[in-house]
Protein backbone atom coordinates (compact mmCIF):
# COMPACT_ATOMS: atom_id res chain seq x y z
CA UNK A 1 0.00 0.00 0.00
CA UNK A 2 3.00 2.27 -0.36
CA UNK A 3 1.48 4.41 -3.10
CA UNK A 4 -1.67 4.87 -1.09
CA UNK A 5 0.37 6.12 1.83
CA UNK A 6 2.31 8.51 -0.40
CA UNK A 7 -1.01 9.86 -1.61
CA UNK A 8 -2.07 10.21 2.01
CA UNK A 9 1.14 12.10 2.78
CA UNK A 10 0.53 14.46 -0.13
CA UNK A 11 -2.98 15.16 1.06
CA UNK A 12 -1.88 15.69 4.64
CA UNK A 13 0.37 18.52 3.45
CA UNK A 14 -2.58 20.16 1.76
CA UNK A 15 -3.34 20.93 -1.88
CA UNK A 16 -3.43 24.19 -3.83
CA UNK A 17 -7.20 24.10 -3.63
CA UNK A 18 -9.65 21.81 -1.85
CA UNK A 19 -10.78 18.73 -3.76
CA UNK A 20 -14.28 19.62 -2.64
CA UNK A 21 -15.75 21.69 0.12
CA UNK A 22 -18.89 21.82 2.20
CA UNK A 23 -20.95 24.95 1.89
CA UNK A 24 -23.76 25.51 4.34
CA UNK A 25 -26.11 27.81 2.49
CA UNK A 26 -28.25 28.82 5.43
CA UNK A 27 -28.63 28.34 9.16
CA UNK A 28 -32.40 28.34 8.69
CA UNK A 29 -34.06 24.97 9.08
CA UNK A 30 -37.58 23.70 9.32
CA UNK A 31 -36.51 20.80 11.51
CA UNK A 32 -34.64 20.77 14.82
CA UNK A 33 -32.64 17.56 14.84
CA UNK A 34 -31.22 16.89 18.28
CA UNK A 35 -27.68 16.24 17.01
CA UNK A 36 -27.43 19.03 14.40
CA UNK A 37 -23.75 19.60 13.71
CA UNK A 38 -24.35 23.22 12.72
CA UNK A 39 -26.81 24.07 15.53
CA UNK A 40 -29.18 25.28 12.84
CA UNK A 41 -32.72 26.59 13.10
CA UNK A 42 -32.71 30.39 12.82
CA UNK A 43 -31.54 32.19 9.70
CA UNK A 44 -28.58 34.48 10.31
CA UNK A 45 -29.37 37.98 9.00
CA UNK A 46 -25.79 38.30 7.72
CA UNK A 47 -26.17 35.39 5.27
CA UNK A 48 -24.39 35.77 1.96
CA UNK A 49 -26.64 37.45 -0.59
CA UNK A 50 -27.48 35.81 -3.90
CA UNK A 51 -24.86 37.86 -5.70
CA UNK A 52 -22.21 37.16 -3.06
CA UNK A 53 -23.04 33.47 -3.29
CA UNK A 54 -22.76 33.48 -7.08
CA UNK A 55 -19.42 35.28 -6.87
CA UNK A 56 -18.25 32.59 -4.49
CA UNK A 57 -19.34 29.93 -6.99
CA UNK A 58 -17.34 31.75 -9.67
CA UNK A 59 -14.27 31.71 -7.44
CA UNK A 60 -14.78 28.01 -6.70
CA UNK A 61 -14.97 27.35 -10.43
CA UNK A 62 -11.84 29.39 -11.11
CA UNK A 63 -9.94 27.42 -8.45
CA UNK A 64 -11.13 24.23 -10.12
CA UNK A 65 -12.62 22.88 -6.92
CA UNK A 66 -14.32 19.83 -8.33
CA UNK A 67 -17.58 19.85 -6.44
CA UNK A 68 -19.38 21.45 -3.55
CA UNK A 69 -21.34 19.65 -0.86
CA UNK A 70 -24.25 21.90 -0.07
CA UNK A 71 -25.98 21.69 3.28
CA UNK A 72 -27.21 23.90 6.06
CA UNK A 73 -29.65 24.10 7.93
CA UNK A 74 -31.99 23.06 5.17
CA UNK A 75 -30.51 24.44 1.91
CA UNK A 76 -33.75 24.17 -0.07
CA UNK A 77 -35.30 26.77 2.22
CA UNK A 78 -33.25 29.48 0.54
CA UNK A 79 -35.44 31.10 -2.10
CA UNK A 80 -32.45 31.24 -4.48
CA UNK A 81 -31.56 27.57 -3.97
CA UNK A 82 -32.20 26.49 -7.57
CA UNK A 83 -30.62 29.64 -8.95
CA UNK A 84 -27.42 28.92 -7.02
CA UNK A 85 -27.12 25.26 -7.87
CA UNK A 86 -27.90 25.91 -11.52
CA UNK A 87 -25.19 28.57 -11.53
CA UNK A 88 -22.73 26.06 -10.09
CA UNK A 89 -23.48 23.29 -12.56
CA UNK A 90 -23.37 25.74 -15.45
CA UNK A 91 -19.80 26.48 -14.38
CA UNK A 92 -19.10 22.73 -14.30
CA UNK A 93 -18.79 22.69 -10.52
CA UNK A 94 -20.42 19.48 -9.35
CA UNK A 95 -23.13 19.86 -6.72
CA UNK A 96 -23.95 17.29 -4.07
CA UNK A 97 -26.56 18.51 -1.66
CA UNK A 98 -27.82 17.16 1.62
CA UNK A 99 -31.48 17.67 2.52
CA UNK A 100 -34.17 16.51 4.91
CA UNK A 101 -36.42 16.08 1.88
CA UNK A 102 -39.31 18.22 3.13
CA UNK A 103 -39.03 20.49 0.09
CA UNK A 104 -38.76 17.77 -2.54
CA UNK A 105 -42.21 17.45 -4.02
CA UNK A 106 -43.01 16.08 -7.48
CA UNK A 107 -42.22 19.39 -9.18
CA UNK A 108 -38.88 19.84 -7.42
CA UNK A 109 -38.00 16.21 -8.10
CA UNK A 110 -38.56 16.71 -11.83
CA UNK A 111 -36.52 19.88 -11.84
CA UNK A 112 -33.67 18.16 -10.02
CA UNK A 113 -33.85 15.19 -12.36
CA UNK A 114 -33.32 17.45 -15.36
CA UNK A 115 -29.98 18.67 -14.02
CA UNK A 116 -26.56 17.26 -14.67
CA UNK A 117 -23.55 17.27 -12.35
CA UNK A 118 -25.94 16.92 -9.40
CA UNK A 119 -26.11 14.40 -6.56
CA UNK A 120 -28.60 14.31 -3.73
CA UNK A 121 -28.37 12.94 -0.22
CA UNK A 122 -31.50 12.49 1.90
CA UNK A 123 -30.93 12.37 5.66
CA UNK A 124 -32.69 10.03 8.07
CA UNK A 125 -31.68 8.78 11.51
CA UNK A 126 -33.50 5.49 11.67
CA UNK A 127 -34.94 2.82 9.41
CA UNK A 128 -38.44 3.60 10.65
CA UNK A 129 -40.35 6.61 11.97
CA UNK A 130 -40.16 5.40 15.56
CA UNK A 131 -36.37 5.53 15.55
CA UNK A 132 -35.73 8.42 13.18
CA UNK A 133 -38.37 10.84 14.45
CA UNK A 134 -36.91 10.72 17.97
CA UNK A 135 -33.98 12.68 16.60
CA UNK A 136 -35.51 14.55 13.69
CA UNK A 137 -39.07 15.25 14.82
CA UNK A 138 -42.51 13.82 14.27
CA UNK A 139 -43.33 13.38 10.60
CA UNK A 140 -39.73 13.85 9.43
CA UNK A 141 -39.20 10.22 8.43
CA UNK A 142 -42.40 10.19 6.38
CA UNK A 143 -41.27 13.39 4.62
CA UNK A 144 -37.92 11.88 3.78
CA UNK A 145 -39.55 8.77 2.35
CA UNK A 146 -41.91 10.91 0.26
CA UNK A 147 -38.90 12.76 -1.12
CA UNK A 148 -37.28 9.47 -2.06
CA UNK A 149 -40.49 8.35 -3.75
CA UNK A 150 -40.68 11.60 -5.73
CA UNK A 151 -37.06 11.23 -6.87
CA UNK A 152 -37.72 7.67 -7.94
CA UNK A 153 -40.91 8.63 -9.78
CA UNK A 154 -39.10 11.45 -11.56
CA UNK A 155 -36.33 9.05 -12.64
CA UNK A 156 -33.69 11.07 -10.87
CA UNK A 157 -31.36 8.09 -10.87
CA UNK A 158 -29.17 7.07 -8.00
CA UNK A 159 -29.44 9.25 -4.88
CA UNK A 160 -27.88 8.66 -1.47
CA UNK A 161 -29.53 7.86 1.83
CA UNK A 162 -27.45 9.31 4.64
CA UNK A 163 -27.65 8.11 8.23
CA UNK A 164 -25.73 9.21 11.30
CA UNK A 165 -24.69 6.24 13.41
CA UNK A 166 -26.18 6.54 16.87
CA UNK A 167 -26.60 3.94 19.58
CA UNK A 168 -30.05 3.24 18.13
CA UNK A 169 -29.59 3.55 14.38
CA UNK A 170 -26.50 1.36 14.48
CA UNK A 171 -28.77 -1.59 15.33
CA UNK A 172 -30.60 -1.19 12.02
CA UNK A 173 -27.76 -1.60 9.51
CA UNK A 174 -29.40 -4.41 7.58
CA UNK A 175 -32.64 -2.45 7.37
CA UNK A 176 -30.80 0.57 5.97
CA UNK A 177 -29.15 -1.65 3.40
CA UNK A 178 -32.53 -3.05 2.39
CA UNK A 179 -34.05 0.43 2.19
CA UNK A 180 -31.26 1.65 -0.07
CA UNK A 181 -31.57 -1.44 -2.25
CA UNK A 182 -35.31 -0.91 -2.60
CA UNK A 183 -34.70 2.52 -4.14
CA UNK A 184 -31.55 1.60 -6.02
CA UNK A 185 -29.94 4.21 -3.79
CA UNK A 186 -26.48 4.33 -2.24
CA UNK A 187 -26.21 4.05 1.51
CA UNK A 188 -24.00 6.49 3.38
CA UNK A 189 -23.28 6.02 7.08
CA UNK A 190 -21.72 8.91 8.98
CA UNK A 191 -20.00 9.16 12.32
CA UNK A 192 -21.84 11.04 15.06
CA UNK A 193 -19.62 13.77 16.43
CA UNK A 194 -20.20 15.88 19.54
CA UNK A 195 -20.46 18.93 17.26
CA UNK A 196 -23.13 21.61 17.33
CA UNK A 197 -26.14 20.32 19.24
CA UNK A 198 -24.46 16.92 19.10
CA UNK A 199 -22.58 17.87 22.22
CA UNK A 200 -25.83 17.68 24.22
CA UNK A 201 -26.71 14.16 23.09
CA UNK A 202 -23.24 12.71 22.64
CA UNK A 203 -23.07 10.82 25.92
CA UNK A 204 -26.37 9.06 25.38
CA UNK A 205 -26.19 8.58 21.61
CA UNK A 206 -22.62 7.73 20.63
CA UNK A 207 -22.21 4.03 19.84
CA UNK A 208 -20.72 1.68 22.39
CA UNK A 209 -17.32 0.13 21.77
CA UNK A 210 -18.97 -3.16 20.89
CA UNK A 211 -21.32 -1.47 18.46
CA UNK A 212 -18.36 0.28 16.82
CA UNK A 213 -16.57 -3.04 16.43
CA UNK A 214 -19.65 -4.63 14.90
CA UNK A 215 -20.04 -1.67 12.53
CA UNK A 216 -16.41 -1.95 11.47
CA UNK A 217 -16.84 -5.60 10.51
CA UNK A 218 -20.14 -4.90 8.76
CA UNK A 219 -18.48 -2.15 6.72
CA UNK A 220 -15.47 -4.29 5.83
CA UNK A 221 -17.81 -6.71 4.11
CA UNK A 222 -19.55 -3.94 2.21
CA UNK A 223 -17.04 -1.72 0.40
CA UNK A 224 -19.94 -0.26 -1.60
CA UNK A 225 -21.43 1.40 1.51
CA UNK A 226 -20.17 4.99 1.69
CA UNK A 227 -18.83 6.48 4.90
CA UNK A 228 -17.27 9.79 3.92
CA UNK A 229 -14.14 8.32 5.48
CA UNK A 230 -15.72 9.25 8.81
CA UNK A 231 -14.84 5.99 10.55
CA UNK A 232 -11.11 6.06 10.00
CA UNK A 233 -10.65 5.89 13.78
CA UNK A 234 -12.00 2.33 13.55
CA UNK A 235 -9.27 1.32 11.11
CA UNK A 236 -7.07 0.65 14.12
CA UNK A 237 -9.08 -2.55 14.46
CA UNK A 238 -7.42 -4.19 11.48
CA UNK A 239 -7.58 -3.84 7.71
CA UNK A 240 -8.25 -0.21 6.78
CA UNK A 241 -11.73 0.81 5.70
CA UNK A 242 -12.41 2.35 2.30
CA UNK A 243 -11.16 5.87 1.88
CA UNK A 244 -7.97 7.70 2.65
CA UNK A 245 -8.24 7.12 6.39
CA UNK A 246 -7.15 10.57 7.28
CA UNK A 247 -8.56 13.87 8.46
CA UNK A 248 -9.07 16.14 5.48
CA UNK A 249 -9.88 19.28 7.44
CA UNK A 250 -8.00 22.31 6.18
CA UNK A 251 -5.97 20.10 3.88
CA UNK A 252 -8.22 18.81 1.11
CA UNK A 253 -11.63 19.99 2.33
CA UNK A 254 -13.11 22.75 4.46
CA UNK A 255 -16.43 24.41 5.31
CA UNK A 256 -17.87 27.73 4.17
CA UNK A 257 -20.74 28.71 6.44
CA UNK A 258 -23.82 30.82 5.59
CA UNK A 259 -22.13 34.10 6.55
CA UNK A 260 -18.94 33.35 4.65
CA UNK A 261 -16.86 32.12 7.56
CA UNK A 262 -14.39 29.43 6.60
CA UNK A 263 -13.84 26.59 9.07
CA UNK A 264 -11.54 23.59 8.86
CA UNK A 265 -14.54 21.27 8.45
CA UNK A 266 -18.30 21.19 9.18
CA UNK A 267 -17.76 19.47 12.51
CA UNK A 268 -15.67 22.23 14.05
CA UNK A 269 -17.85 25.31 13.79
CA UNK A 270 -16.05 27.17 16.56
CA UNK A 271 -13.67 30.14 16.75
CA UNK A 272 -10.78 27.78 17.46
CA UNK A 273 -11.10 26.39 13.92
CA UNK A 274 -12.11 29.55 12.09
CA UNK A 275 -9.69 30.28 9.27
CA UNK A 276 -11.13 33.53 7.92
CA UNK A 277 -14.07 34.96 6.01
CA UNK A 278 -14.64 35.05 2.25
CA UNK A 279 -15.92 38.63 2.49
CA UNK A 280 -12.46 39.89 3.46
CA UNK A 281 -10.48 38.96 0.36
CA UNK A 282 -12.19 35.96 -1.18
CA UNK A 283 -11.94 32.26 -0.50
CA UNK A 284 -8.64 31.51 -2.27
CA UNK A 285 -6.90 33.92 0.06
CA UNK A 286 -8.22 32.11 3.12
CA UNK A 287 -7.39 28.67 1.75
CA UNK A 288 -3.82 29.60 0.86
CA UNK A 289 -2.84 32.03 3.60
CA UNK A 290 -4.75 31.22 6.77
CA UNK A 291 -2.42 30.51 9.66
CA UNK A 292 -4.85 27.89 10.99
CA UNK A 293 -4.72 25.94 7.73
CA UNK A 294 -0.96 26.27 7.50
CA UNK A 295 -0.62 24.72 10.93
CA UNK A 296 -3.03 21.89 10.06
CA UNK A 297 -0.84 21.12 7.03
CA UNK A 298 2.27 20.70 9.19
CA UNK A 299 3.09 17.07 9.97
CA UNK A 300 1.20 16.11 13.11
CA UNK A 301 2.71 14.55 16.16
CA UNK A 302 1.20 11.48 17.80
CA UNK A 303 1.05 13.17 21.21
CA UNK A 304 -0.41 10.75 23.71
CA UNK A 305 -0.73 8.12 20.99
CA UNK A 306 3.02 7.91 20.46
CA UNK A 307 3.38 4.52 22.12
CA UNK A 308 0.41 2.92 20.38
CA UNK A 309 1.28 0.72 17.42
CA UNK A 310 -1.91 1.67 15.60
CA UNK A 311 -1.29 5.40 15.26
CA UNK A 312 -0.51 5.04 11.59
CA UNK A 313 -3.90 3.44 10.98
CA UNK A 314 -6.06 5.94 12.86
CA UNK A 315 -3.81 9.03 13.08
CA UNK A 316 -5.20 9.71 16.53
CA UNK A 317 -8.76 10.08 15.24
CA UNK A 318 -11.03 13.07 14.82
CA UNK A 319 -10.20 16.64 15.95
CA UNK A 320 -13.87 17.50 16.40
CA UNK A 321 -14.57 14.48 18.58
CA UNK A 322 -11.65 15.42 20.81
CA UNK A 323 -12.29 19.14 20.94
CA UNK A 324 -15.95 18.96 21.84
CA UNK A 325 -15.46 16.36 24.55
CA UNK A 326 -12.93 18.58 26.29
CA UNK A 327 -9.89 16.56 25.23
CA UNK A 328 -6.84 18.20 23.75
CA UNK A 329 -5.89 17.57 20.15
CA UNK A 330 -2.99 15.33 21.04
CA UNK A 331 -5.13 13.14 23.29
CA UNK A 332 -6.59 9.92 21.87
CA UNK A 333 -9.95 10.02 20.13
CA UNK A 334 -12.78 9.69 22.71
CA UNK A 335 -13.90 6.59 20.82
CA UNK A 336 -10.42 5.10 20.50
CA UNK A 337 -11.02 1.41 19.84
CA UNK A 338 -8.55 0.44 22.55
CA UNK A 339 -10.27 2.54 25.19
CA UNK A 340 -7.44 5.06 25.49
CA UNK A 341 -9.89 7.89 24.87
CA UNK A 342 -12.13 6.83 27.72
CA UNK A 343 -9.08 6.72 29.99
CA UNK A 344 -8.12 10.24 28.92
CA UNK A 345 -11.67 11.51 29.55
CA UNK A 346 -11.72 9.94 33.00
CA UNK A 347 -8.56 11.76 34.05
CA UNK A 348 -9.92 15.16 33.07
CA UNK A 349 -11.94 15.98 36.14
CA UNK A 350 -12.57 19.62 35.36
CA UNK A 351 -13.59 19.21 31.77
CA UNK A 352 -14.36 22.45 30.10
CA UNK A 353 -16.51 21.45 27.17
CA UNK A 354 -16.45 24.10 24.44
CA UNK A 355 -19.89 25.41 23.55
CA UNK A 356 -21.01 25.40 19.95
CA UNK A 357 -20.37 28.86 18.57
CA UNK A 358 -22.21 30.23 16.75
CA UNK A 359 -25.47 28.65 17.84
CA UNK A 360 -28.44 29.23 15.55
CA UNK A 361 -30.77 26.81 17.32
CA UNK A 362 -34.40 27.76 17.57
CA UNK A 363 -35.57 28.80 20.96
CA UNK A 364 -39.06 27.36 20.52
CA UNK A 365 -40.19 23.94 19.36
CA UNK A 366 -40.76 23.14 15.72
CA UNK A 367 -43.86 21.66 14.14
CA UNK A 368 -43.06 19.54 11.10
CA UNK A 369 -46.51 20.22 9.61
CA UNK A 370 -45.47 23.73 8.53
CA UNK A 371 -43.90 24.02 5.04
CA UNK B 1 -7.26 -5.95 -1.36
CA UNK B 2 -8.62 -2.45 -1.81
CA UNK B 3 -10.38 -2.44 -5.17
CA UNK B 4 -9.95 1.29 -5.55
CA UNK B 5 -6.18 1.25 -5.41
CA UNK B 6 -4.92 0.45 -8.87
CA UNK B 7 -1.25 0.38 -7.96
CA UNK B 8 0.63 -2.79 -8.70
CA UNK B 9 4.35 -3.20 -8.45
CA UNK B 10 5.30 -5.33 -11.43
CA UNK B 11 8.67 -7.02 -11.25
CA UNK B 12 10.07 -7.70 -14.72
CA UNK B 13 13.55 -8.95 -15.50
CA UNK B 14 14.14 -6.38 -18.21
CA UNK B 15 12.21 -3.66 -16.39
CA UNK B 16 13.12 0.00 -16.76
CA UNK B 17 14.18 1.82 -13.60
CA UNK B 18 10.68 2.77 -12.70
CA UNK B 19 7.77 0.33 -12.68
CA UNK B 20 5.57 2.49 -10.52
CA UNK B 21 2.05 3.06 -11.79
CA UNK B 22 1.71 6.76 -12.43
CA UNK B 23 -2.04 6.82 -11.87
CA UNK B 24 -3.98 6.18 -8.69
CA UNK B 25 -7.69 6.39 -8.05
CA UNK B 26 -9.08 7.86 -4.86
CA UNK B 27 -12.40 6.74 -3.47
CA UNK B 28 -14.62 9.76 -4.07
CA UNK B 29 -16.39 9.45 -0.77
CA UNK B 30 -13.07 8.81 0.91
CA UNK B 31 -12.37 12.36 2.15
CA UNK B 32 -13.14 12.99 5.78
CA UNK B 33 -14.50 16.39 6.72
CA UNK B 34 -17.33 16.37 4.22
CA UNK B 35 -21.01 16.58 4.92
CA UNK C 1 -19.42 2.76 -29.65
CA UNK C 2 -16.41 1.39 -27.84
CA UNK C 3 -16.87 1.12 -24.09
CA UNK C 4 -13.47 2.29 -22.94
CA UNK C 5 -13.84 0.71 -19.55
CA UNK C 6 -14.20 -2.77 -21.00
CA UNK C 7 -11.73 -2.91 -23.88
CA UNK C 8 -7.99 -3.31 -23.65
CA UNK C 9 -6.24 -0.04 -24.36
CA UNK C 10 -5.21 0.33 -28.00
CA UNK C 11 -2.31 2.78 -28.13
CA UNK C 12 -2.43 2.92 -31.93
CA UNK C 13 -5.75 4.76 -31.72
CA UNK C 14 -6.04 8.50 -31.20
CA UNK C 15 -7.18 9.41 -27.69
CA UNK C 16 -8.25 12.61 -25.95
CA UNK C 17 -9.17 13.92 -22.52
CA UNK C 18 -12.88 13.47 -21.86
CA UNK C 19 -14.79 16.78 -21.90
CA UNK C 20 -16.47 15.63 -18.66
CA UNK C 21 -13.15 15.71 -16.81
CA UNK C 22 -11.73 18.61 -14.82
CA UNK C 23 -7.94 18.36 -14.77
CA UNK C 24 -6.23 20.43 -12.13
CA UNK C 25 -2.47 20.89 -11.98
CA UNK C 26 -0.71 20.17 -8.72
CA UNK C 27 2.95 20.34 -7.80
CA UNK C 28 3.26 16.56 -8.06
CA UNK C 29 1.24 16.12 -11.24
CA UNK C 30 -2.50 16.62 -11.35
CA UNK C 31 -5.90 15.63 -9.99
CA UNK C 32 -8.59 14.62 -12.45
CA UNK C 33 -12.28 14.48 -11.57
CA UNK C 34 -14.79 12.88 -13.93
CA UNK C 35 -18.14 14.64 -13.52
CA UNK C 36 -20.01 11.78 -15.16
CA UNK C 37 -18.84 8.77 -13.19
CA UNK C 38 -17.66 10.85 -10.17
CA UNK C 39 -14.25 9.22 -10.12
CA UNK C 40 -11.26 11.05 -8.74
CA UNK C 41 -7.85 10.16 -10.12
CA UNK C 42 -4.40 11.26 -9.14
CA UNK C 43 -1.77 11.66 -11.89
CA UNK C 44 1.63 11.28 -10.27
CA UNK C 45 3.95 12.84 -12.79
CA UNK C 46 4.09 16.23 -14.49
CA UNK C 47 5.20 14.58 -17.69
CA UNK C 48 2.13 12.34 -17.66
CA UNK C 49 0.00 15.46 -17.33
CA UNK C 50 1.75 16.97 -20.36
CA UNK C 51 1.06 13.80 -22.35
CA UNK C 52 -2.60 13.86 -21.35
CA UNK C 53 -3.00 17.55 -22.23
CA UNK C 54 -1.37 17.09 -25.65
CA UNK C 55 -2.85 13.72 -26.47
CA UNK C 56 -5.48 15.10 -28.86
CA UNK C 57 -2.76 16.66 -31.02
CA UNK C 58 -1.25 13.31 -31.93
CA UNK C 59 -2.47 10.62 -34.29
CA UNK C 60 -2.13 7.94 -31.63
CA UNK C 61 -1.35 7.49 -27.96
CA UNK C 62 1.93 5.84 -29.02
CA UNK C 63 2.87 8.95 -30.99
CA UNK C 64 2.02 11.25 -28.10
CA UNK C 65 4.21 9.27 -25.72
CA UNK C 66 7.05 9.07 -28.26
CA UNK C 67 6.98 12.84 -28.62
CA UNK C 68 7.34 13.54 -24.90
CA UNK C 69 8.79 10.52 -23.17
CA UNK C 70 11.99 8.49 -23.53
CA UNK C 71 11.84 4.92 -24.92
CA UNK C 72 12.70 3.37 -21.57
CA UNK C 73 9.54 4.72 -20.01
CA UNK C 74 7.20 4.07 -22.95
CA UNK C 75 5.58 1.01 -21.35
CA UNK C 76 5.07 2.80 -18.08
CA UNK C 77 3.20 5.62 -19.83
CA UNK C 78 1.11 3.16 -21.85
CA UNK C 79 0.09 1.54 -18.57
CA UNK C 80 -0.82 4.93 -17.13
CA UNK C 81 -2.91 5.93 -20.15
CA UNK C 82 -4.61 2.54 -20.13
CA UNK C 83 -5.56 3.08 -16.50
CA UNK C 84 -6.97 6.52 -17.34
CA UNK C 85 -8.94 5.04 -20.23
CA UNK C 86 -10.39 2.44 -17.92
CA UNK C 87 -11.64 5.22 -15.62
CA UNK C 88 -13.08 6.93 -18.71
CA UNK C 89 -10.84 9.95 -18.14
CA UNK C 90 -9.60 9.40 -21.70
CA UNK C 91 -11.82 8.77 -24.69
CA UNK C 92 -10.89 7.18 -27.97
CA UNK C 93 -11.11 9.16 -31.21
Amino acid sequence: MSANSSLRNRFERGLSAPICLTWELTYACNLACTHCLSSSGRRDPRELSTSEAKALVDEIAAMQIFYINIGGGEPMIRSDFFELIEHAVSRHVGVKFSTNGTRIDAVAARRLSSMDYLDIQISIDGADAATSDKIRGVGSYASARRAMDHLRDANFGQFKISVVMTRESIEQLDEFEALATSYGAELRLMRLRPSGRGVDVWDELHPTQQQNRDLYHWLLERPNVLTGDSFFHLSALGAPLEGLNLCGAGRVVCLIDPVGDVYACPFVIHDEFLAGNVRDAGFQNVWSNSSLFKSLREPGSPGACVSCGSYDACRGGCMAAKFFTGLSLDDPDPECVFGHGEEALATKRLQIIPKPSPDHSRRTSVSIGAR
Amino acid sequence: MDPEVTEEVVEEQSAPESTELLVEEVSIDGLCGVY
Amino acid sequence: MIDASQCAFDAREPWHLSPLVSLRDEEFGAMAYHHGNRRLVFLKSRKLVDVVRELHEHESADAAIDALVGDDDHAQYIAALASLAKSEVLCVG
